[in-house]
């Protein structure tokens, strides 16, 4: 299994549109991608308990992935939370 | 004539017939069905369906109005793929329910969901839920979509409006947005600006259907609604919206206009924000700069205090948007009416006399100097100027420019690149218009908060609505302290400017050129405005 910590920059949080483009991302692989934050956490490939998860600016989640592409997986996540987030 | 108020989004006023938009409201009704598989595939079909609607209106929209409107309904698309929503439909399917009805318990739970989180966005969020839910549902009972059917332009009149519906609406018979419900950061408000359209929300009002077809007027300045009005008044508001429309399209010929009278007297002409995307609408006013940067948003609507990193980062993007032009950013100002529970602060009788501002910061220095870290770092990236908010004495601004000369000091010797950052505080306080002389020789600028300057010098409670009348902004008082300040801070070689409501008041423009005001910090919406005022004189 691996894992990251990021605190979250986006001045909205995790709101609907990263949102939207954190599912895609997510789906692009086979691993399981879990979210978590705000003392809650949810599967990265389902839009609405991501978005429930009420992620504000300054908060810091972690990413935890496990699967048989953890490695990539890991890595695009990482890019993309620094990208949009 | 029938009138009503509303709140106004948009600065402006549209006269034509009116449209009542009713929606085609399908009421659920719970049924058995005999065969279960077969309504979930009548389910599978209609969300099928919907992402095909979905996908077109995303595409619609994003060639009307640009991706930020259309990515709703990629948004809504997802939610229909989305494997707890469908769970939550098929839960009810596989008890042998209605299609219809399995749609609508599945919109409920969720839609509830978000209205309960604690946070004003994602509340919003539950009207996507139900504006996706409803497509669906209208799918499966084969109700037509809503639209307008006119051939002239209308100014449409609803309950209120979900995203699908007012994307849906052709803009070109469109002249105003009046909704009974809805708050000003509604998709209806958020379009309706986007749009240049004249918008009334939250009216209230109970007439509906019966106004279809009348004659009605949308004045935004005053935020009211006629309709039916007699002649006179309907020629007298005919003739203030070719008013308008001619304003609009003078003040667009103003921009990249110097801000000068016919005499040749200049004046810096800057603009309000108050978080960082703000600084687009500035520029796009054609403002000389930021005089006000309100950092209070950083520390708003969150549960614990934004990192020198995060903050850092709000700030270096306006400097580095505003490029060479000045940004005057003003350092926190909480407490008084803006509460944030993790600052922990006590229930204090008056609060607008209490622990708020630069008080809270310097006694809590912790706080004070991660913010000015972040400021002295960021101002590596643009023409940074740093404000104090609500001083009342000499020793204060020493006090605040010692930390200030520790901060830099520690900054340099960690390596961090900075530039020269002009010093200056806010006179809000009359004590310190009274004693603007000694506190000119500390500063290198003074700006006028005359929103807080006039409450504590007329010892009017600013909140207080039965007071209205008695603040008077004009009053000789808060004139002549405005002009004493000026006057003591030319005295030491440095400018003054006014950042609070007032500057954007035309009718003391004149008043504010003869003292020798330098720089006027208004909404950006009022740039040009002013801009105007100052070169007709």
């Amino acid at each position: 299994m691996k894992e990251f910590q990021f605190t979250i920059n986006d001045p909205v949080g995790i709101h609907a549109r990263p949102a939207g483009l954190l599912v895609k991302k997510a789906a692009e692989f086979q691993s399981k991608i879990t979210i978590s934050g705000n003392g809650k956490s949810a599967d990265a490939k389902k839009l609405i308990k991501l978005m429930s998860l009420g992620i504000k600016q300054g908060m810091e989640i972690s990413c935890q992935i496990e699967g048989e592409d953890e490695e990539t997986a890991c890595e695009a996540m990482l890019n993309f939370f620094k990208e949009n987030l | 004539m029938e009138k009503y108020t509303g709140k106004s989004v948009l600065k402006g006023i549209a006269i034509g017939r009116i449209y009542w938009y009713r929606k085609q409201d399908y009421q659920v009704v719970k049924t058995e069905v005999p065969d279960k598989e077969a309504e979930k595939r009548r389910f599978a079909e209609a969300v099928e369906t919907a992402q095909a609607q979905l996908v077109s209106l995303y595409e619609e929209t994003l060639a009307r109005v640009g991706e930020d409107h259309a990515m709703i309904f990629d948004i809504h698309k997802m939610m229909l793929e989305d494997d707890d929503y469908l769970d939550a439909v098929n839960e009810v399917l596989e008890e042998g329910f209605n299609a219809e009805y399995a749609v609508e318990t599945a919109q409920d739970q969720f839609a509830e969901m978000f209205a309960s989180m604690d946070d004003e966005y994602m509340k919003a969020r539950a009207a996507d839920i139900k504006d996706v839910s409803r497509r669906v549902i209208r799918i499966l009972a084969g109700v037509p979509e809503d639209g307008i059917l006119t051939d002239e332009p209308v100014i449409v009149v609803a309950d209120d409006l979900t995203p699908s519906e007012t994307v849906k609406m052709d803009k070109n018979k469109i002249l105003a947005f009046v909704t009974v419900r809805g708050s000003s950061n509604s998709h209806t408000a958020i379009l309706a600006r986007s749009m240049n359209l004249p918008a009334l929300v939250n009216t209230g009002m109970t007439a509906g259907e019966e106004l279809n077809g009348k004659i009605g007027v949308v004045d935004g300045f005053q935020g009211e609604f006629l309709v039916e009005p007699e002649q006179e008044l309907l020629d007298e508001m005919i003739h203030r919206k070719n008013q308008w429309v001619a304003d609009l399209e003078a003040l667009e010929q103003l921009k990249g206009k110097d801000n000068i009278t016919g005499d040749g007297r200049r004046i810096d002409i800057f603009a309000n924000i108050g978080k960082v995307e703000d600084a687009d609408g500035a520029l796009a006013a054609d403002a000389g700069g930021i005089g006000l940067f309100r950092s209070e948003f950083l520390y708003l609507g969150r549960e614990n205090f934004p990192t020198e990193e995060e903050q850092f980062l709000s700030y270096k993007a306006v400097l580095e948007k505003m490029g060479d032009k000045k940004v005057v950013i003003r350092t926190l100002d909480i407490g008084a009416d803006k509460k944030v529970d993790y600052f922990a602060l006590e229930e204090e009788e008056n609060p607008a006399l209490g622990y708020r501002a630069i008080r809270i910061c310097l006694d809590r220095p912790e706080i004070f100097i991660t913010q000015l870290r972040a400021l002295f770092r960021a101002s590596a990236y643009g023409r940074a100027a740093i404000m104090f908010p609500m001083v009342v004495s000499v020793a204060e601004v020493r006090r605040i420019k010692e930390i200030v000369n520790q901060v830099k000091e520690e900054l340099s010797t960690e390596g961090h690149p900075m530039k020269d950052v002009e010093l200056g505080i806010m006179i809000e306080t009359p004590a310190a218009a009274l004693i603007s002389d000694e506190l000119a020789k500390e500063v290198d600028f003074f700006s006028i908060g005359t929103n807080d300057l006039t409450q504590y010098t007329l010892a009017v409670d600013r909140q207080n609505q039965k007071l209205e009348s008695t603040c008077d902004t004009h009053h000789p008082a808060i004139l002549k302290l405005i002009e004493m300040t000026v006057k003591n801070a030319h005295k030491e070689g440095i400018w003054a400017g006014i950042c609070g409501e007032l500057a954007a008041d035309t009718d003391l423009t004149e008043t504010f050129l003869a003292m020798g005001v330098d720089e006027l910090s208004v909404s950006a919406s009022s740039v040009l405005k002013v801009r105007k005022a100052v070169r007709d004189l």
